[in-house]
């Protein structure tokens, strides 16, 4: 009887804590840039922590979210990698006016797991590798820095055929991860915590800068998660986490 | 608009390549395999037919993760590829016909196995009492037989292989020419907001499966026939 007993009371709490968390928290569906992954997550679960209100991720391509989103996605918030799409939604009547901003400036790198590969400019000069992988240029701002820095360094026609591509930002850096390719144009974010690699900080000069804009979209401007999840964006805990992710961060507001 | 085209002929081009490419093995190395299967004694056989068949219930991400990393530097394909000064078989043609024959092994396998299996014993006894040797009779009656089967294992093989993408995405690279297949360009024109291209491919595709799907039952029904 004891075991039933307390078995009925941890139920009961269970189910209040259940009935609890749903008065108060509420969740919100977020599409995330593939090179945000890491610190999205981060910014969740300190979103989660502070506010109670459940922020679900998805991860993937910029110009996939875009295609889905005008496909009536069930996104609430979407962190883009480039400021044209979410500028494009709230033109498309998709997106809040006014509510897109600059959460991050990301930076391009040059990879590879084994170290002494990448030395700078001249490994892609010298193009002693077989495969070099990028993401999608057309779908993926990173790929499309990636093209722009081969262009201004005049070496995207001689590296062309070298290119793999991948779906997204994710894909790419696997290819090197896997050795695949052995190098690639990937995010910061993605490295930031690699020690045994060798990387290159492309210079801002070769390619414009990626302004990383996020956006409330119409179908989350009622939902109080959403909301917070933007405004949580924006306050000082996750630029913390933004910067130490390597990206810069937009202006404060 | 000439390359616009062309973005739409070369997917096509190298599906069909790729597709051909893998039925053709598939019936040279299949058709031994199913031999086997439909006429060994041997307790195991059905722990290699259920190998065989793993790609059927299998998520294309598992063979598409294993494959990334047995093709990879790092694996057998590594040291394949340096037979000719390369270093990985991911991102090629060849490691895309690699990873189709294993994912398209169950369509091909599995009818030629059914054909093998339904012409029984007595045909072969027969033909062993004219004095064919086995060799001969496996020429002269098991295929011709089996005939029904090794059509649908070749329209299934090559329409399954047409139908592959998750593999293909996570081993190919997108590279136009190479390893950027037909359903991989659907893709990727959706992503990239290219309807009309996206709309022509699609509507073929859905077009191209009707046709295959039509033959097949066809092709069963006039086996049907023959065998009544």
């Amino acid at each position: 009887m004891k075991v039933i007993t307390s078995l009925k009371l941890a139920l009961g709490v269970a189910l209040a804590c259940v009935a609890g968390s749903s008065a108060f928290a509420a969740q919100t569906n977020v599409a995330v840039a593939a090179n945000f992954t890491d610190a999205a997550k981060e910014i969740a679960a300190v979103f989660k922590a502070k506010t109670g209100h459940e922020a679900v991720l998805s991860f993937g391509a910029s110009g996939q979210f875009y295609t889905q989103i005008t496909q009536d996605a069930p996104f609430q918030v979407f962190l883009s990698a480039d400021n044209e799409r979410p500028k494009k939604l709230v033109d498309d009547g998709l997106g809040v006016a006014g509510s897109n901003f600059t959460y991050a400036v990301g930076k391009l790198v040059l990879w590879s797991k084994a170290p002494g590969v990448v030395k700078g400019e001249e490994t892609l000069k010298q193009a002693s590798f077989a495969k070099i992988s990028i993401c999608n240029p057309v779908a993926a701002p990173y790929g499309a820095a990636a093209v722009e820095t081969m262009k201004a360094l005049k070496l995207y026609d001689t590296l062309k055929p070298k290119l793999v591509e991948g779906a997204n930002i994710t894909q790419a850096y696997q290819f090197v991860q896997t050795g695949n390719a052995e190098v690639g144009f990937v995010a910061l974010s993605q490295v930031i915590n690699d020690k045994d690699g060798s990387r290159w900080m492309v210079p801002q000069s070769l390619y414009a800068p990626i302004l990383q804009d996020a956006v409330l979209l119409k179908k989350g401007a009622s939902n109080e998660a959403a909301t917070a999840f933007i405004a949580f964006l924006k306050g000082p805990e996750a630029r913390a986490i933004i910067e130490k992710y390597g990206y810069e961060v937009g202006k404060s507001s | 608009m000439g390359g616009i085209s062309n973005e739409i002929w070369q997917p096509i081009r190298l599906t069909i390549e790729l597709a051909a490419l893998t039925t053709a093995i598939l019936l040279i190395v299949g058709t031994p395999i199913a031999w086997w299967l439909a006429r060994s004694k041997a307790s195991w056989k059905e722990a290699v037919a259920a190998v065989v068949a793993l790609p059927l219930v299998l998520p294309p991400t598992v063979l598409g993760f294993y494959l990334l990393v047995v093709l990879g530097p790092d694996g057998p394909g590594g040291a394949l590829a340096g037979l000719w000064g390369g270093r990985t078989l991911a991102f090629t043609f060849e490691g895309l016909v690699f990873g189709s024959v294993i994912y398209s092994m169950p369509f091909v396998v599995q009818p030629i196995r059914n054909a093998f299996d339904a012409i029984g014993d007595r045909p072969l006894e027969v033909a062993a009492t004219l004095r064919a040797s086995p060799t001969r009779a496996f020429w002269t009656v098991a295929i011709p037989l089996a005939r029904p089967g090794f059509l649908a294992g070749a329209v299934l093989g090559f329409a399954h292989t047409v139908g592959e993408f998750g593999i293909v995405l996570m081993i190919g690279g997108n590279i136009p020419g190479k390893t950027k297949v037909l359903s991989v360009a659907i893709f990727d024109f959706v992503e990239t907001s290219q309807w009309r291209e996206a709309n022509i491919l699609a509507a073929g595709m859905a077009a191209f499966a009707f046709v295959v799907i039509l033959t097949m039952m066809l092709l069963e029904k006039r086996t049907a026939r023959i065998n009544r």
